[in-house]
């Protein structure tokens, strides 16, 4: 790690933790120019904990988690920066390598459980087909453990269901196997790229009660991709907020609930559907669309759509902590944090507007 | 699987039952049967003992009938040539069968081999290399190719006979034979077939589960094997059950004739020349029966490769 590099702070009270990402950039070349998906992102997840990655469409969140497995390696993609999990650098590791993890060190869950496993196979020889891979045990051991975890993740007679196809399953079921499956190998980091954006509500919650209950039971490290801020809610520990491929925001649950910094993170818990709303009233939503990742704004990414963009925003603000008394909190954003505190406030809760009365840079 | 096979077997009947009504019906609006039959000079009389003979003042349906009871019962006798049409594609058939089938798995295993080593090495110097071939093998036509077969490894490496069937009983001789025939045949399928392959792996390899078998910490053989090119087979089974219900029904003709093979494709060529009805007719109904027979093999193999697809 380099004297410079924005080096994630240590959670408290922990060891070592289990995956740290330091510098991470993706960039892939397209027929338009080179798109840089992922600029320069650093956090680390401890053992047992639920970090959240959140962010719009495009921001970058599901391309750092499949980089962490390998999986946007190709002709036309280039990578900096290093993820060190458990002891081995995933970003120059070998194919080889990254075979051993993938599946049984890492396990990833898709977003969408319809299509993310082969139509032409019965689920329990998927995942009999997971542990095979990584372990020396026959094919009748892999069958039990197969049950054992169907079981797990509440699908019912897990022993018959195991003889199923995928379209056989309901899409909360196809995506419990899924989960069945990540967790076959007890991998110390569950990557979740969106697991429960293709389901309906009531499967939500079971998914994510799911979750809860193995981070619980196996002491796995939890990643979930979302931009679902309710999901969050339910069951992040800490929050890393994405905005044009770069970290503007991160913090424990309750820094980004109830202290956030950034101006992106008011918009994205302004636009949150109250069920207390005035109902006459639009729901409110960030001015403008994300920048291109071909034309980033110079600066601040955000500074186009930010109300409160002033002068020094035209220069990058790097990743750190900038309130004394939060060590948990780290932010990208120019703003004084006392002008935060009285710009954020839109009503009576959080949300993004244009500054009222008095000019910003007291 | 029985009820399969049924169902199978009663609409094989229908398909039969309209081709052959068509197909007559076609033949009896060719003009006067009787006329032509008699020849150019033909007195009246002469005509009309022909047309007396094989029926052809009788309403049409007691004619189909008639012909359809000979053929079934082996008294199909050509009006023409008066040689039994039954023998005589009986005598055919094999040639076109071990054409048709050795050339069918030649070509199925060679474009899966070069469809898959293209779509990997895609874009890089091995896929350029197939896709040439390819091209040119889809570009000879047979008579061409097989020309150069014949006259450089049969006529000048004396390799491997000129032309003509021997069957099976002589194992060596027929393979021997049917080398050059096999390979010229194959060679148009197999530039089509590994270009479908190739484009349908390369989509395949696009979808979500072929990403969650790499998560799953699959090598790259694995999961090219057992996930990308299981379901990428898929359409090439349903293009190779039509192509083998044409070659069996004597659409080979070309390398048929080339290499003398005397396969029902020449037989049905001089049958369609000479307006011959009889033979015309028992092509029609053998050709039908082999596409519905391909169409439910391939079904089942269909099954076999995707399980969402039933057979009931």
């Amino acid at each position: 790690m380099s004297a410079e590099s924005t080096a994630p702070l240590p959670a408290a009270g922990t060891t070592a933790p289990l995956l740290t990402v330091d510098g991470l950039k993706v960039s892939f070349a397209t027929e338009d120019g080179l798109v840089r998906a992922v600029d320069g992102v650093s956090f680390t997840v401890d053992p047992g904990e639920v970090v959240a990655i959140v962010g719009e469409s495009g921001s970058g969140k599901s391309v750092t988690a499949m980089t962490l497995m390998g999986l946007t390696r190709g002709p036309n993609s280039e990578f900096e920066g290093t993820a060190t999990f458990d002891g081995t650098e995933l970003i120059g590791a070998s194919n080889a390598q990254l075979q051993r993890i993938r599946g049984a060190g890492i396990a990833m869950v898709f977003q969408d459980p319809m299509s993310s496993l082969d139509p032409v196979y019965r689920v329990g020889d998927q995942i009999v087909e997971q542990i095979r891979a990584h372990e020396k045990v026959s094919k009748a051991q892999a069958m039990d453990r197969a049950v054992e975890m169907m079981e797990r993740v509440g699908i019912p007679r897990a022993k018959e269901r195991l003889r199923s196809y995928p379209h056989e399953f309901s899409g909360g079921m196809r995506q419990r196997v899924m989960i069945a499956m990540a967790l076959s190998c007890s991998p110390k980091l569950l990557l979740a790229d969106e697991p429960t954006t293709a389901l309906d509500v009531t499967i939500q919650a079971q998914i994510l009660e799911e979750m809860r209950t193995l981070r619980q039971d196996t002491g796995a490290g939890i990643i979930l991709v979302t931009h679902d801020l309710g999901v969050v809610a339910d069951i992040a520990d800490r929050v890393i907020v994405m905005y044009s491929g770069r970290v503007v925001e991160e913090g424990t649950l309750d820094d980004i609930f109830y202290n956030p910094q950034h101006p992106y993170t008011w918009g994205l818990l302004g636009s949150i559907t109250r069920i207390d709303a005035d109902r006459s009233q639009r729901l409110p939503a960030i001015a403008g669309m994300p920048p291109s990742v071909l034309r980033a704004p110079k600066g601040c990414h955000f500074r186009p759509r930010c109300p409160h963009a002033f002068d020094k925003c035209g220069e990058v603000p790097e990743l750190e902590q900038r309130q004394p008394d939060v060590p948990t909190s780290r932010d990208r954003c120019w703003l004084p944090v006392a002008d935060k505190k009285r710009l954020r406030v839109v009503g009576d809760q959080i949300g993004l507007a244009k500054p009222a009365q008095e000019p910003v840079g007291a | 699987m029985i009820r399969f096979i049924i169902r199978r077997l009663f609409a094989a009947f229908f398909v039969m039952l309209a081709v052959t009504i068509i197909t007559f019906l076609l033949l009896g609006a060719t003009g006067n049967q009787a006329a032509r039959l008699a020849g150019r000079n033909a007195t009246t009389a002469q005509i009309h003992l022909i047309t007396l003979k094989y029926g052809f003042n009788k309403p049409i349906w007691v004619q189909y009938y008639k012909t359809m009871k000979n053929i079934f019962t082996g008294q199909a006798y050509s009006y023409q040539q008066s040689f039994n049409v039954i023998t005589e594609v009986k005598h055919d058939y094999p040639a076109t069968l071990s054409l048709a089938f050795g050339a069918g798995i030649i070509w199925l295993l060679i474009s899966v081999l070069f469809g898959t080593l293209a779509a990997v090495y895609a874009g890089r110097l091995t896929d350029r290399v197939l896709t040439i071939v390819s091209m040119a093998g889809v570009s000879f036509p047979p008579f061409f190719l097989g020309a150069i077969f014949l006259y450089y490894l049969g006529y000048k490496l004396n390799w491997f006979p000129l032309s003509g069937y021997v069957s099976l009983n002589h194992p060596w001789q027929w393979f021997k034979h049917l080398v050059l025939p096999w390979a010229t045949l194959s060679i148009l399928f197999i530039g089509f077939y590994s270009r479908v392959l190739r484009s349908t792996i390369l989509d395949n390899a696009n979808e979500d589960y072929v990403r969650t078998a790499h998560a799953k910490g699959l090598t790259d053989g694995q999961v090219l094997r057992r996930h990308t090119l299981r379901n990428s087979m898929i359409p090439i089974i349903s293009l190779w059950g039509l192509d083998m219900g044409q070659l069996l029904g004597g659409a080979a003709i070309l390398t048929e004739t080339v290499f003398g093979l005397q396969g029902v494709g020449e037989l049905a060529y001089n049958a369609i020349q000479n307006l011959d009805v009889i033979t015309i007719m028992v092509i029609v109904i053998l050709t039908a029966l082999a596409v519905v027979l391909l169409s439910a093999v391939v079904d089942i193999l269909y099954a076999l490769l995707d399980p969402r697809i039933r057979l009931a």
